[in-house]
């Protein structure tokens, strides 16, 4: 490659495979609610309150939940759109804005995000290849190699670039689109790439050539991904580990088979329950759970999930659960207190 | 009443513009039994809505041309005129929708609402109407009914707003509900809770419906018989386990194929390639030959015929090949 961007300390492999490429810790966002005349705050959104987890090195972390439960504010606290209230992200065990870490522009250059809404997320008035190029050219890449990466980027996600260089985003279907936000996110080479709900918008069948497409530039670019859906079976298909979350917590994280196959907490039950059936002799019967997921402005104390949890019990409303390993699997954690022994819940492991 | 509730013959529905026509709805034929739940299957843009739409005249009279036979109950629907509609909307046909806020007016309350629709098509006073409007929410279960009446609409949570919709929706105890993905908005706990709400009320009401959804899991869990559309025509359609286990036309089979569901991981999945037709320069063929692995010349020439597979299950295509799942 003749054109490069000038080589950063994190582009090399810094703490070796075993080091997590991110590691979050308490991270915290709230938004304050402003109202009346003196426009003071009168309501706080815990959107995101008090997360931990890592994202090892070449995985993909898939993230559920339900709506306003924190997984856009998560990624946006990962590429820094917004500052979090409390809490670090180490990149590659570099802190990230501290003075011995990594600065924030360098961070930008190695996450990357890819968002819903594949129309509001390019600038109408710029050709495709400009939209591409533009990057690059911020980072200091010269003006004929920014666009020589466009053409190549936009072969890599299956566009012929002889026919899109000169177009403009309304001049291309939904998925050509969001082809070329992905290529837009590869433009600077990271290692991480942000997908919050990237296929969400699309048609089933564009939907499965863009995941084909993501599968394949991970395999090619040795990319690792956070990949962001409501739709439980595009993130099992997708993911090696899974998280979910609930009203700004994580309730469960783990090897995506064991969610899927052995979910501990009674809302990734619920949750998987509540999938539609795909069989017209084995229709659902019975919805797993009753009401609406409570507002995330004063949300639950203790569990979040015990208004609507079969299993509460006085001690839920009382107290936050740890995420603590399940007996038996390391690498499978949960928020319950039925997974603590000695939380003074009746069906802990240990009680009988 | 003897026979079909609805019956849709050749409905074709064109949009008019100043450089160009939109051909939305392009031959459509379905008839609908009494208390019968059709799910209507398809890609953005392949007509769904738009044949609800015609179903209660809610196009705008001004740039659509309509044309074909519609039949609801007796009511010659393409014919009538503002105030037969008026008395057909809400009576004999209503509809519910993906965004509830188009159901409602933000300014009255939706106790208000659904007694004032009671009132416009039954003979009763304001009490009684009011009744009836505690007696729906109770219903459609949203939890203390007495005191949501006087709630205005925002003041909802998103299910709670759906359940309130379907309340106004069901007031008048129509013949036929249309359902334009009304649960595609909600959160996945809360869809499942509507979609049996839904069941237990077409049972309990005998209505027939049209359920319109993109998501082939909803559709399962909703429908008897199945069709789906592609470029403004039906393109299958079945008994649901015909259009999911014996699925004939290349189309829904690439659908199937695509959508993600279960243990897949490691699989690579079967794309349709390309993007649907631009309905504006509708083929002379198959719409879906630019797209499907068998077209040959006959495909991309003639329109094709309607393949009988069992009864009650037919395809349009050339060359139908049952792909059993
Ligand atoms: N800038 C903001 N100001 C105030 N509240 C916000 C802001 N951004 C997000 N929120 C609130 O924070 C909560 C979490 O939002 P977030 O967008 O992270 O949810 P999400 O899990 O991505 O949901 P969805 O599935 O709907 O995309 C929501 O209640 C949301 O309304
Ligand atoms: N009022 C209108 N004027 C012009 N074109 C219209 C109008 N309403 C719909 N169309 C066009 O008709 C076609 C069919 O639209 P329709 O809304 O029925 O699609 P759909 O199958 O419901 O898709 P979706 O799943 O996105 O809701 C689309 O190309 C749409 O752009
Ligand atoms: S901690 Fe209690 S309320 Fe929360 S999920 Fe476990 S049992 Fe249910
Ligand atoms: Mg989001
Ligand atoms: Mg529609």
């Amino acid at each position: 490659m003749s054109a490069s961007i000038p080589q950063g300390i994190a582009d090399e492999d810094i703490g070796g495979p075993a080091q997590p490429l991110l590691s979050i810790r308490g991270l915290v966002k709230h938004f304050p609610i402003k109202g009346g005349v003196l426009n003071r705050t009168v309501a706080v959104v815990q959107a995101v309150d008090g997360i931990d987890f890592d994202v090892a090195k070449g995985e993909t972390l898939g993230i559920v939940g339900e709506s306003g439960c924190g997984k856009s504010t998560t990624a946006r606290l990962l590429v820094r759109l917004i500052d979090p209230d409390a809490g670090e992200v180490l990149y590659d065990g570099l802190k990230i804005g501290a003075q011995d870490g990594l600065d924030l522009r360098e961070m930008r250059r190695h996450v990357q995000m890819v968002f819903q809404d594949s129309f509001a997320s390019l600038n109408p008035r710029l050709t495709i290849e400009d939209s591409i190029s533009f990057g690059p050219k911020v980072h200091g890449l010269g003006a004929k190699e920014a666009k020589a990466r466009a053409r190549e980027l936009l072969q890599q996600v299956g566009l012929n670039p002889n026919l899109f260089v000169r177009r403009y985003p309304h001049e291309l279907s939904g998925g050509q689109r969001q082809r070329v936000n992905i290529a837009r996110a590869l433009a600077l080479r990271p290692r991480l790439v942000i997908l919050d709900e990237a296929v969400s918008a699309l048609d089933k069948s564009v939907e499965a050539q863009v995941l084909n497409l993501l599968q394949d530039l991970k395999a090619e670019l040795g990319l690792t991904y956070v990949f962001i859906s409501h739709d439980l079976n595009v993130v099992r298909y997708m993911s090696d580990r899974v998280m979910v979350m609930y009203l700004g917590r994580v309730a469960e994280i783990g090897p995506v088979d064991a969610i899927y196959g052995n979910p501990r907490h009674p809302y990734t039950k619920a949750l998987l329950s509540a999938m539609p059936s795909m069989d017209p002799d084995a229709r659902t019967q019975e919805a797993p759970i009753a009401g609406d997921p409570p507002n995330p402005i004063n949300p639950p104390a203790g569990c979040r999930f015990h208004t609507r949890c079969p299993f509460s019990e006085p001690v839920c409303a009382a107290k936050v659960p740890d995420l603590a390993a399940v007996a038996g699997d390391a690498k499978h954690a949960v928020a319950c207190h039925m997974n603590v022994a000695g939380s003074g819940h009746s069906r802990t492991a240990g009680a009988a | 009443m003897t026979g079909p509730l609805v019956s849709v013959e050749g409905l074709r529905v064109l949009f008019k513009s100043a450089d160009r026509t939109v051909h939305a709805v392009n031959g459509v034929d379905f008839a609908l039994q009494p208390g019968e739940v059709l799910g209507l299957l398809g890609e953005s843009g392949s007509g769904k809505s738009v044949t609800l739409k015609a179903l209660l005249r809610l196009l705008p009279a001004s740039r659509t041309t309509l044309s074909g036979k519609v039949t609801v109950a007796g009511h010659d629907v393409l014919s009538m005129d503002e105030r037969a509609l008026r008395q057909y909307r809400g009576g004999v046909v209503s509809m519910i929708f993906q965004e509830p806020m188009l159901a409602f007016d933000p300014v009255f309350t939706v106790g208000d609402q659904i007694a004032e629709a009671v009132m416009r098509h039954e003979d009763v006073g304001r009490a009684a109407a009011r009744g009836r409007a505690l007696e729906m929410l109770e219903r459609v279960r949203i939890p203390s009914a007495k005191r949501r009446l006087d709630a205005y609409p925002h003041e909802m949570s998103g299910g709670m707003r759906q359940r309130a919709m379907i309340a106004l929706a069901l007031a008048c105890k129509p013949q036929l509900l249309l359902a334009d993905e009304p649960t595609t908005a909600l959160d996945a706990t809360v869809q499942i809770q509507i979609l049996l709400l839904l069941r237990e009320l077409q049972k309990e009401f005998g209505m027939a419906v049209i359920f319109v959804t993109h998501d082939v899991g909803v559709a399962v869990e909703v429908s008897d018989r199945m069709a789906v559309m592609y470029g403004g025509r039906i393109v299958e359609r079945g008994s649901a386990a015909d259009v999911i286990r014996r699925t004939a036309h290349p189309y829904p089979q690439g659908l199937l194929a695509s959508t993600v569901h279960g243990a897949m991981r490691g699989t690579r999945l079967e794309a349709i390639p390309g993007a649907p037709p631009d309905l504006s320069r509708m083929p002379t063929g198959c719409a879906f030959a630019p797209r499907c692995r068998l077209a040959d010349d006959t495909c991309r020439s003639v329109a094709p015929p309607i393949a009988a597979l069992a009864p009650g299950h037919e395809a349009e295509c050339h060359q139908p090949r049952v792909l059993s799942a």
